[in-house]
């Protein structure tokens, strides 16, 4: 059974989500707003993923639905400023209504074919929403978009929502609910045919079902959860600009759904968290960190097609099967090469990223504390020997690690 | 026709007379590939309850008209009536949704879902579920009992809960056959079941389709000569494109101009 599948997920997902901003280290306001910021993306990430990973939609233009809700819902919001009597939380609902308005709207247009076809017009409509929402700035509100407050509200339940943490708890409710209703909805007939599209669409029409029909059904779902999450984005930061329709955006999410794992629920949840930390703190320490992402999704496609939440299941069943002790060896073994690697080109891109990026930042640099002067090659042959040197022995080491693995997974497939 | 000669198995006495429509009737149908004739006017009549087997050289054409009856392509040109309605040019599923289910020559399942969901997928438009997003797919009790039962008949039962793209190809071709009888249409059309069976796993599939399909209407594909002349009630031989011949087994057996286009001297 899926992790999802038990209540005790839900239960103590809810409690996770309860106690998060009081942990030590997400305590604090910073803590509180990529608890936000997390907690968004994972709706938008699940919203994802039942476009691409369970219809087996990949789209190039999710944050259409997501950018197009937070501006219903940040407008929906300035006419609560105004006056109008509704309670803060439910201001994403309008994201939602949005979401689901544009996803009818557009989805009965692209989702008449899938694959290639599909995620091509999925680019086109993206790029046709960014450029209009540049285009009509009475709307949108142009490159400075559209600003309104949170705490000129109706007072909800005498919370005025001044402070990140009651914010956070409106997200993360949302949060809760609207994982709720998408895994409800992938048990449901319409549910299952949507797997069964993506498995097989031809044969879904000998069974009496219209592909099509089934698509648009899962799109325009999807397109009402990433309004939803953009109706949270509206209510967490008081604007809402272009930018949340942008290419760039629907790239992000992709990203997410690939890193966490295509198809796993969980998946799309652990890649929201993964990414969005990388993007609030990795850009603190370097400016080379899209690089590091990139990097991290290109190993997680070639190498780990499940994503962190297959790698995740893996060890649950080894643990479960008993048979951790062994791969956790071959884990000791390959840990000093993978750090040297890790280290010797982290070094090297550093560097050639701060020479060719900041040259008048000069040849000098600290790097993991280390002083080295690039105008010289040592740091370079050092970076360079380190790395080869871990690539080398992990060569050596890793049929090892796949050999563990393997021996594993007859011991599980033998426990059944 | 064939209507008027008798019949050799009692059970398939096929209805004679204007008054019942048949459950399939072909009138002319004609399919190009670009400028290239690959079905040339091809009229079939099969009587409701008939089982009816179409055999024919490799690339005769016997898929393609499977494709132009179930949908998958529209013909160029002809009449294709499914109980006395025309259907021909109508898409797959509407076509699917008036009773008709079909096999595929080279498996076509969903791999990812259990051999159990398969299954149920092939009962729930049947069953009236449509796209019902309200309700719990686990708690159809109709639905999953159906599946159940079908799964005893193809005998993969043991295999319900695993994915049927790690099933082996016997397996997997008896899975092929269940979604196809699963929802109960009334028509049944099959591909070449038992292409690439053992003669073990042969017998299973013929005892299989017997019984799956003893009370509704059979049109197969089956280039195995023992399970057509054990099935069917009737044979059509197919040609580049034509029918040459319709008729009982035993006198497709005996006929000359059969033997010499398609059974050869070699066959028993
Ligand atoms: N979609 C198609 N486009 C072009 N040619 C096709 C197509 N489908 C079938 N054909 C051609 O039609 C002929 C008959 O094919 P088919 O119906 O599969 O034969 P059979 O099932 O009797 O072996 C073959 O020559 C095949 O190449
Ligand atoms: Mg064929």
């Amino acid at each position: 059974m899926t992790p999802q599948g038990r209540p005790a997920f839900w239960i103590g997902g809810a409690v996770l989500l309860a106690v998060l901003p009081w942990i030590p280290g997400l305590q604090s306001d910073f803590g509180r707003s990529l608890l936000s910021q997390m907690g968004i993306a994972a709706v938008f990430a699940l919203s994802y993923n039942l476009l691409l990973g369970q219809t087996g939609l990949l789209s190039f233009g999710h944050a259409v639905y997501f950018g197009l809700g937070g501006y219903a819902a940040i407008h929906l919001l300035r006419a609560v400023n105004a006056g109008l009597p509704i309670p803060l939380p439910l201001v994403p609902l309008a994201g939602a209504v949005g979401g689901l308005a544009f996803g009818i709207v557009l989805g009965a247009l692209t989702t008449r074919r899938a694959g290639t076809i599909f995620a091509l017009i999925s680019l086109g409509v993206g790029e046709l929403v960014h450029a209009t929402s540049l285009m009509l700035p009475s709307f949108f509100g142009g490159e400075e978009g559209v600003t309104a407050s949170r705490t000129k509200a109706p007072a909800f339940f005498g919370l005025d929502f001044g402070s990140q943490v009651e914010v956070y708890y409106v997200i993360a409710a949302w949060l809760f609910v609207a994982a709720l209703l998408m895994y409800a909805f992938m048990r449901t007939p319409v549910g299952r045919l949507c797997n069964a599209v993506r498995d097989n669409p031809e044969r879904v029409e000998f069974i009496g079902y219209n592909p099509q029909r089934v698509r648009f059904i899962a799109f325009s779902v999807a397109a009402a959860f990433a309004g939803l999450a953009g109706g949270l984005h509206a209510i967490n930061y008081e604007i809402v600009a272009a930018e949340a329709v942008s290419d760039t955006r629907s790239g992000a999410v992709l990203l997410m759904v690939y890193i966490g794992g295509v198809g796993h629920f969980i998946g799309a949840i652990l890649g929201a968290v993964a990414i969005t930390w990388l993007q609030v703190s990795l850009s603190d320490y370097t400016t080379a960190w899209l690089l590091y992402l990139g990097l991290l999704f290109m190993g997680i496609v070639v190498y780990v097609p499940g994503g962190l939440a297959g790698l995740l299941m893996m060890h649950l069943a080894a643990l479960r099967a008993r048979a951790m002790a062994p791969i956790a060896r071959s884990y000791l073994l390959a840990a000093a090469p993978a750090l040297a690697l890790t280290l010797g080109a982290v070094t090297l891109i550093e560097i050639a990223y701060r020479r060719s990026t900041q040259p008048e930042a000069g040849a000098l640099m600290k790097l993991f504390w280390i002083p080295m002067d690039t105008a010289t090659p040592w740091p370079w042959l050092g970076a360079a020997s380190l790395a080869l040197a871990g690539y080398a022995l992990l060569r050596v080491v890793g049929p090892r690690v796949a050999e563990a693995w393997r021996r594993a997974g007859e011991e599980i497939h033998a426990r059944g | 026709m064939a209507e008027t000669i008798a019949v050799a198995e009692p059970r398939s006495a096929p209805a004679a007379g204007p008054a019942v429509p048949c459950a399939l009737e072909l009138t002319d149908v004609h399919k190009s590939f670009g400028a290239t004739p690959i079905i040339r006017g091809v009229s079939l009549a099969i009587a409701r309850g008939e089982r009816h087997a179409i055999i024919g050289p490799n690339g005769a054409g016997k898929s393609t008209l499977f494709n132009l009856v179930s949908g998958r392509i529209a013909p160029t040109r002809g009449s294709i009536r499914l109980d006395g309605e025309e259907i021909a040019g109508k898409r797959a599923f509407r076509i699917a949704r008036r009773g008709l289910a079909r096999s595929f020559q080279v498996t076509n399942i969903f791999p990812r879902l259990t051999v159990h969901e398969n299954i149920r997928c092939g009962v729930l438009w049947s069953l009236g579920y449509r796209y019902d997003f309200l309700r719990r797919v686990d708690r159809l009790r109709d639905a999953n009992e159906a599946a159940d039962r079908t799964l005893e008949q193809i005998r993969l039962t043991a295999r319900r809960d695993t994915p049927a793209g790690v099933l082996t190809y016997a397996e997997q071709r008896a899975l092929e056959i269940g979604i196809t009888v699963a929802g109960g249409a009334k028509l049944i059309l099959l591909d070449e079941p038992t292409a690439g069976m053992s003669r073990h796993e042969t017998e299973n599939a013929v005892e299989l389709i017997r019984s799956v399909t003893h009370d509704r209407t059979l049109v197969m594909v089956e280039h195995d000569m023992g399970v057509v002349f054990d099935l069917a009630d009737r044979i059509s031989v197919l040609v580049y494109g034509q029918v040459i011949a319709t008729d009982v087994p035993a006198r497709i057996h005996d006929d000359e101009a059969v033997r010499s286009a398609y059974l050869g001297d070699s066959d028993a």
